[in-house]
């Protein structure tokens, strides 16, 4: 039997109106559940460095469950497994942002802890020795050398949140992938239309890659 | 004379190492003090407790009339004193993202509550004191090792310290450029700062030093006038070090 591909280029951009409606969505739970997941891991980050163990263990307990867990089953756990124990559903928006935010804090927490132990102790001595207290000390010398350090893993990350958003087709959240395969059930044209789908995906992660370097460059020039 | 440090029997240990051992030692009021001895002798480790960056176990400390608490007690008295002691580090510390005018405003701003126009005058008048008012607004990286090591002095001393710290200052640097910090600190004893210094620079303690120390394993060996201590110490260890490093 004489098999022939042709990539049916009409299929492809009649498929972008439709799954361009999953790009808010995307990008809705991307960037909610990452700005999120900056501030638990500014958060737990600092915890899990701090002297006290009483502070420090449960930041570590975090990290290790969220890293040490595939993103998968925790979307799913949060979308199909809280409702028992809170008693009501939770919408898939939320689940995703929810998921994104939790897994993404728990790798920036080991990247601000990175950024922040890599930071010479001389510079804390200093501002010690210059009567600043350690709070001072820390914000005003610590902390901005170390977010500068800290933007490329942040950029990975924050590519790396993008990407696991397309496993929320999941729970039904109206986002790429699952817009492609709504797409598909009626128009049967799986590779235009995945094809298209890794397409929005790149624009997005490229935006971000750009971005980056750019944020970085200056960074960089002003020290 | 009025005592800025005094120290009472202090003892250190890291670990099982006994890096301070009874130590006695005071500072009168713009004296300035040449603490020498080999690597690992305790000397760094002597001036560090005075600002508290090193925690001691037993003894007193007592700094600009405060009693420094051994094992860190005291957190008042600890910010207290760092408000009154200036320290210049060996691999300067300077912070590489602030401008040298930021790096020296940073500590009156935040600590003294200064204005901006206070602080930045009291930087470009330090700035100009150590030589280097031309940079102020170029950042660490960009100055070479002399010239950072002045900013970090007049960093220190734009807090109006009563005492300064200089733990081996000329160490990380250059040949060539050992002479130009030394001159900074010559003027800064010559004005009546009251200094401990840490070096190696033994014609610098000759010259400037009321009083020359030298430890040995953590203790307090010899201490005299500089002339005694080099021309006629008494203590074999001091001997033995002194013609080790008097020798080229």
């Amino acid at each position: 039997m004489e098999f022939q591909f042709q990539f049916d280029w009409q299929a492809a951009i009649n498929a972008i109106p439709f799954l361009a409606k999953g790009i808010p969505y995307t990008l809705m739970i991307s960037f909610g559940g990452l700005a999120i997941g900056f501030v638990l891991g500014i958060v737990f980050g600092l915890l899990s460095i701090n002297k006290s163990w009483f502070l420090r263990w449960p930041a570590i307990a975090y990290i290790e469950i969220f890293r040490g867990t595939p993103i998968l089953v925790q979307v799913l756990f949060i979308f199909y497994g809280l409702p028992d124990l809170i008693g009501g559903p939770i919408d898939p928006l939320t689940a995703g942002i929810a998921a994104i935010a939790l897994n993404s804090g728990a790798y920036i927490s080991e990247v601000v802890r990175g950024g922040v132990q890599s930071i010479d102790k001389g510079q804390t001595e200093a501002g010690l020795s210059l009567g600043l207290s350690r709070t001072q000390t820390f914000w005003s010398i610590i902390w901005p050398q170390a977010f500068r350090r800290m933007i490329p893993p942040l950029g990975n990350q924050g590519i790396v949140s993008i990407k696991d958003t397309s496993l929320f087709s999941v729970i039904g959240v109206g986002e790429l992938v699952r817009q492609g395969q709504v797409y598909i059930a009626n128009t049967f044209t799986a590779f235009e239309v995945y094809f298209v789908v890794a397409l929005m995906y790149l624009a997005i992660t490229l935006t971000l890659s750009l971005l980056l370097r750019l944020l970085e460059r200056r960074g960089v020039a002003s020290v | 004379m009025t005592q800025i440090v005094k120290m009472k029997g202090m003892n250190k240990h890291f670990g099982k190492l006994h890096v301070l051992k009874d130590i006695d030692l005071t500072v009168e009021q713009g004296e300035v003090v040449v603490i020498i001895g080999a690597s690992g002798s305790g000397k760094s480790t002597l001036i560090r407790c005075v600002n508290g960056l090193e925690e001691y176990e037993s003894g007193v400390l007592e700094v600009d009339n405060q009693k420094l608490a051994p094992k860190g007690g005291n957190q008042h008295a600890l910010s207290e004193i760092r408000k009154e002691v200036g320290m210049v580090f060996q691999q300067f510390n300077l912070f590489p993202h602030l401008t040298v005018r930021k790096n020296i405003m940073l500590a009156p701003i935040k600590v003294k509550k200064a204005s901006q126009v206070v602080a930045n005058a009291t930087a470009e008048r330090l700035l100009d004191r150590v030589g280097i008012g031309n940079q102020a607004d170029k950042y660490p990286s960009q100055l070479s090792g002399g010239q950072q090591q002045r900013v970090a002095i007049a960093r220190a001393l734009a807090m109006e310290p009563r005492l300064m710290l200089f733990d081996e200052p000329t160490s990380a640097l250059d040949p060539e450029m050992i002479g130009e910090v030394l001159d900074v600190m010559r003027e800064l004893a010559k004005e009546g700062m009251t200094m401990m210094v840490v070096t190696h620079e033994m014609g610098f303690a000759r010259e400037v030093a009321d009083r020359v120390i030298y430890i040995h394993e953590g203790q307090i060996v010899e201490e005299g006038r500089p002339d005694d201590v080099f021309d006629n110490p008494q203590n074999e260890r001091t001997q033995a070090f002194l013609s080790r490093v008097l020798a080229h």
